[in-house]
């Protein structure tokens, strides 16, 4: 039966859209051509080569989530970035060049920070780019810098599909996914008896990685999973995930979840009173006053969260980015989040690396980064392994203790506080 | 004893869902708009009772006198001033209008309150009743006996009164309605109006039972828009059944099986539904025989 027969006007709508896929087709065609124009010359150059005129700013591009689902950590990001820049700046910039820092933001989406980097790139011509928020974002963004022949220094993506792309250009400041609970993993083996273990987490590309690597962790040294629930990116009701871990009565529980997901945890655990005795999670608990607001200051105690930097830390110019971070955007110390720092920590790199060649090319950057040489930055030594991932770093496990967050582990070092083995009941702060 | 309680959760979680929805269906069958500013309207109204809470103390339920008037004070502007002059085109431009009115709200949300996650507080959230193993979480109670006391109050709107029989016969036939002199303009300010004031209700509970920002308007949208495919545009009482249907289905599977494939199994039932039924549970045909 032909197609007007069952729909009226079917095939003059049919003719209609072939005409109107013609037509994008046909202004694609155009706009790849301008972009492979555009970007010809770039991808040969990556940026600049040599000094260059000092009186030029270098620009640097970065694509933040100002919106959409990682709007809270994109924020944090950007303030990163911004600090770095401005305390650059205030001591002589890069080779005496100033910085501008250029931002677009992408709306959280792996689609458009595609075509905000190609933007960057090709159109705004800047000099540099750094990496965006999170692995989902990371990874696209990352092949784009490689096809113009830019390095992509990154601090808050570090999933295992960034590295397993095979890309020479993509270096992570922070410690990688896998790693990301590898500390409380290791301490837990060492110094509980296997016990079942309840484990939820988001389906997110660095997430999921980090509860993962704990729990292959904590199962090849005999502990259990007593359940382990994998969630979609847009879940908005954890009730019945938070219904099935407190009726398994699992002593230990890892979540791997984003801020809004562990807020929501705590509150379906406080409401089923379930008190797990050990309670961590992936990110939330490491978001300070957000986090103290969402779930109130007397349910914090106690819980965990890995982190790769913290306001106490004595490493490389830590202070001095704490300085800057509370001149520009007031605050405390205490309610810097760590996204901060992981962005902070890939300018320092960038900083350090282009110092050493005296020159800015990405070229000679993306060789110098891979020549096995150890940086400084304020979340301590930074040393690239072949794939990027960032071989020196040494995650923390921090805990809310008495309405502060403390670095509990790993143990031995000199303001390393004694970790509270044994949460208390929701709404107090007496742990032990 | 799981499965009954993810039942439970579900039936809880369902009712304030159908609550965000009913301004959806309502204002698509008098109107035949899809107001996908919606889910910022929800948010919207979170952020009202979130700031009454904070700066005036103001309990969130109790702050749904001042949000809900307010909000719905907004519907009927948007209606006078964005959608009332659009004069061609009327249905695909006012998705247009209602998709920048998103937007702006989105993005005024953003700049006064910022990207920061925040949580509605009051003393009762984290409070919970037993009954035997079985857990009730007391927000989510109240919750859904608001939103049980919402949507009977707008059901007694829409049949009980002479503004309902206006707004039936809008929903049925505008031209017929003008005809006979019903202001359909009127209607359908009042109507987007109430549409928004529901919103700002689900709003508040949404905002106490989730810590939320300008953002979480996103996934909102697309869950509210399928509980209206599949109960049906234009039918409260469809809103108030796929709502519910999609919660107890998502949750159940998720504590059986995966949350994943509880979201997946909830699609599978919905393009069954619509195979069977491509105008949903309650479709508008149902809506206009009553």
């Amino acid at each position: 039966m032909k197609l007007d027969k069952l729909i009226p006007g079917a095939n003059r709508r049919v003719l209609r859209r072939r005409r109107a896929a013609t037509w994008c087709a046909a202004a694609s065609a155009v706009v790849v051509a301008i972009t492979a124009c555009g970007g010809g010359s770039s991808s040969k150059a990556g940026g600049k080569t040599g000094v260059g005129d000092p009186s030029k700013p270098i620009t640097i591009g970065v694509s933040v989530s100002l919106s959409g689902d990682f709007s809270g950590d994109g924020l944090a990001t950007e303030q990163g970035y911004q600090t770095w820049a401005a305390y650059q700046n205030a001591h002589g910039g890069i080779l005496g060049h100033q910085i501008v820092m250029k931002f677009v933001s992408d709306g959280s989406s792996p689609t458009q920070v595609v075509t905000n980097y190609q933007k960057l790139i090709t159109i705004d011509k800047v000099d540099f780019v750094l990496g965006p928020y999170s692995t989902l974002l990371t990874r696209p963004a990352s092949v784009i810098a490689n096809r113009y022949g830019y390095v992509m220094l990154e601090g808050i993506g570090g999933g295992p599909s960034v590295f397993q792309s095979g890309l020479k250009n993509v270096f992570d400041v922070s410690a990688s996914a896998t790693y990301q609970l590898i500390t409380f993993a290791k301490w837990l083996a060492a110094n509980a008896t296997p016990q079942p273990v309840a484990y939820a987490t988001m389906d997110d590309p660095f997430i999921k990685p980090t509860t993962d690597g704990a729990r292959d962790y904590l199962n090849q040294h005999g502990f259990t999973s007593a359940v382990y629930k994998v969630y979609p990116l847009e879940t908005t009701d954890f009730t019945p995930i938070a219904s099935a871990i407190a009726a398994t009565g699992a002593k230990i529980v890892v979540l791997g979840t984003m801020p809004p997901d562990g807020y929501a945890f705590i509150q379906d655990f406080i409401q089923n009173k379930y008190n797990p005795q050990m309670l961590v999670e992936a990110s939330g608990p490491d978001q300070g006053a957000q986090f103290v607001k969402a779930v109130g200051a007397k349910n914090t105690e106690a819980i965990m969260v890995p982190n790769t930097w913290y306001p106490g830390s004595t490493f490389f110019q830590n202070t001095d980015m704490i300085a800057q971070y509370i001149k520009m955007f007031k605050g405390t110390a205490a309610n810097i989040s760590a996204d901060v720092a992981e962005a902070f920590s890939s300018g320092q790199v960038l900083a350090q690396a282009l110092t050493h060649n005296n020159s800015l090319s990405n070229s000679q950057l993306q060789s110098y980064l891979h020549s096995d040489v150890t940086f400084n930055s304020v979340q301590g030594p930074v040393k690239f392994a072949a794939d990027g991932e960032n071989a020196g770093a040494t995650p923390y496990i921090f805990q809310w203790q008495k309405g502060k967050p403390v670095v509990v582990l790993p143990t031995g070092g000199s303001d390393i506080v004694p970790i509270e083995t044994n949460r208390p009941a929701w709404g107090t702060t007496s742990g032990s | 004893m799981l499965i009954t309680q993810a039942i439970i959760d579900g039936v809880l979680v369902g009712g304030f869902y159908a609550l965000m929805a009913a301004g959806l269906t309502l204002v698509f069958g008098v109107m035949d708009i899809v107001n996908f500013a919606q889910g910022a309207l929800v948010v919207l109204g979170a952020y009202l009772s979130y700031a009454l809470s904070v700066h005036l103390h103001i309990d969130p339920f109790l702050s749904l006198f001042i949000t809900m008037p307010a909000t719905a004070l907004l519907g009927v502007t948007i209606y006078w001033v964005l959608i009332k002059p659009i004069k061609r085109d009327r249905v695909v431009m006012s998705l247009l209008v209602m998709f920048a009115v998103a937007t702006l709200i989105e993005g005024i949300l953003d700049l006064i309150f910022k990207s920061n996650l925040v949580q509605i507080h009051a003393s009762y959230i984290n409070d919970s009743f037993k009954l035997g193993r079985l857990n009730f979480p007391a927000i989510y109670v109240y919750s859904f006996l608001l939103s049980v006391v919402l949507l009977a109050g707008l059901y007694a709107l829409i049949y009980r009164t002479r503004f309902g029989r206006s707004l039936r016969a809008s929903m049925q036939n505008p031209v017929a309605a003008r005809l006979v002199g019903i202001n359909t303009d009127r209607v359908s300010a009042t109507t987007l109006g109430i549409g928004i004031g529901l919103a700002a209700a689900g709003g508040m509970i949404f905002g106490t039972t989730s810590a939320f920002n300008a953002a979480s308007s996103y996934d909102l949208i697309s869950r509210l828009l399928v509980i209206v495919i599949l109960g049906g545009f234009g039918s409260v009482g469809g809103a108030l059944v796929a709502a519910i249907l999609m919660l107890v289905i998502q949750d159940v599977v998720a504590v059986t099986w995966s949350p994943v494939w509880g979201q997946t199994t909830f699609y599978i039932v919905l393009v069954i539904v619509l195979l069977i039924r491509p105008q949903g549970l309650f479709g508008r045909q149902g809506v206009r025989a009553q």
